[in-house]
């Protein structure tokens, strides 16, 4: 169980943990909470430069790329060609060609257009990028992205930013089992539970932004996360119990004073 | 290189180039570094390996990106 790593992308890491840089007060926070998390890859949005207000700070000064794997996102992008764009863009920064491929349907849930996600991850694809698409609890679509070259798919386990944790374990148990490429759950965790629930039912990963970034004290809750990756990834291996309606007495049941 | 004055539209403000019409001399008027942003011109991505043979042209539509906080 030392030598479990995670392998994606043709890169091996140690830690199953992905976190976000949103919503945090400012980049040197982002950075202690990213140091706490123990992650390897960090996701970071793109947007414009802001011309009118020159500050020379860049969000890259606090997370170093030689020493993390930057995950450009393409949140906000309802479009294939939006989120194709992006990711050109983001690739020019010189990062490397890993982008986690969103193209959201709708405003007020965020989720994914699965269709649209599907096409942008085939152009993407084709271009050489090593295409993460953050995607619906869909096994089918899990096995579509898969078979069109992604080098993980990544299923929601609630709204993105809702907090309410794994809202469908049976689906995400389908998912995984099909699985031929890394499944890294992507949005909704509330808490460390809901990380380690996740890590129980056999993910390879998960990405975190919203429950760390937004919790009282986001370097406890980003330590918390970590161990509760590390603790569900050695319960899946260590095989958990079947569960039984009834009790079995742990305890030798000859020898018993009368 | 001869010093131009001319109008293009960057990240969707007009703005005047005054100088130098290189794009590397752009990036430094606006104090971005290599390896924190990447530009589009006119729909088209730069490649990185290109920036020093780009001139911009009156009119050019550009964009400059950068990593910014997300999930």
């Amino acid at each position: 169980m030392e030598h479990d790593h995670f392998e994606l992308a043709g890169k091996v890491f140690h830690s199953r943990l992905i976190v976000g840089t949103g919503k945090y007060r400012d980049f040197a926070e982002t950075r202690a909470a990213v140091e706490a998390s123990g992650a390897e890859i960090v996701t970071v949005a793109v947007r414009r430069v802001n011309i009118s207000d020159r500050k020379s700070e860049n969000l890259l000064d606090y997370i170093d790329p030689k020493r993390y794997q930057i995950l450009p996102n393409t949140a906000g992008c309802y479009t294939v060609e939006e989120a194709v764009r992006t990711c050109r863009l983001a690739r020019e920064v010189g990062v490397g060609d890993l982008v986690k491929l969103e193209v959201i349907g709708d405003q007020k849930t965020l989720f994914p257009d699965v269709p649209a996600t599907i096409e942008a991850a085939k152009i993407l694809v084709k271009e050489g990028f090593k295409v993460l698409p953050y995607i619906t609890d869909d096994p089918v679509a899990c096995l579509r992205l898969a078979e069109i070259g992604c080098a993980a798919v990544m299923p929601l386990a609630a709204p993105i930013g809702s907090g309410m944790g794994i809202r469908n374990p049976f689906n995400l148990r389908i998912i995984i089992e099909q699985a031929k490429v890394p499944v890294i759950v992507d949005a909704g965790v509330g808490t460390a539970s809901d990380a380690a629930e996740a890590m129980e039912l056999g993910a390879d990963g998960l990405l975190i932004n919203s429950a760390i970034a937004g919790a009282k004290d986001p370097l406890a809750m980003a330590r918390a996360m970590k161990l509760a990756i590390e603790a569900g990834r050695i319960a899946y291996l260590a095989g958990r119990i079947e569960q039984k309606l009834y009790a079995t007495a742990s305890s030798p049941l000859s020898g018993l004073i009368r | 290189m001869s010093p131009s004055c001319f109008a293009i539209q960057l990240n969707g403000e007009e703005y005047t180039v005054d100088g130098d019409p290189s794009l590397p001399a752009l990036l430094e008027r606006l104090k971005m570094r290599r390896g924190r942003v990447a530009v589009e011109i006119n729909q088209a991505v730069v490649p990185r390996a290109q920036y020093d043979a780009v001139r911009l042209n009156p009119g050019d539509i550009v964009e400059v990106i950068n990593f910014v906080g997300g999930g």
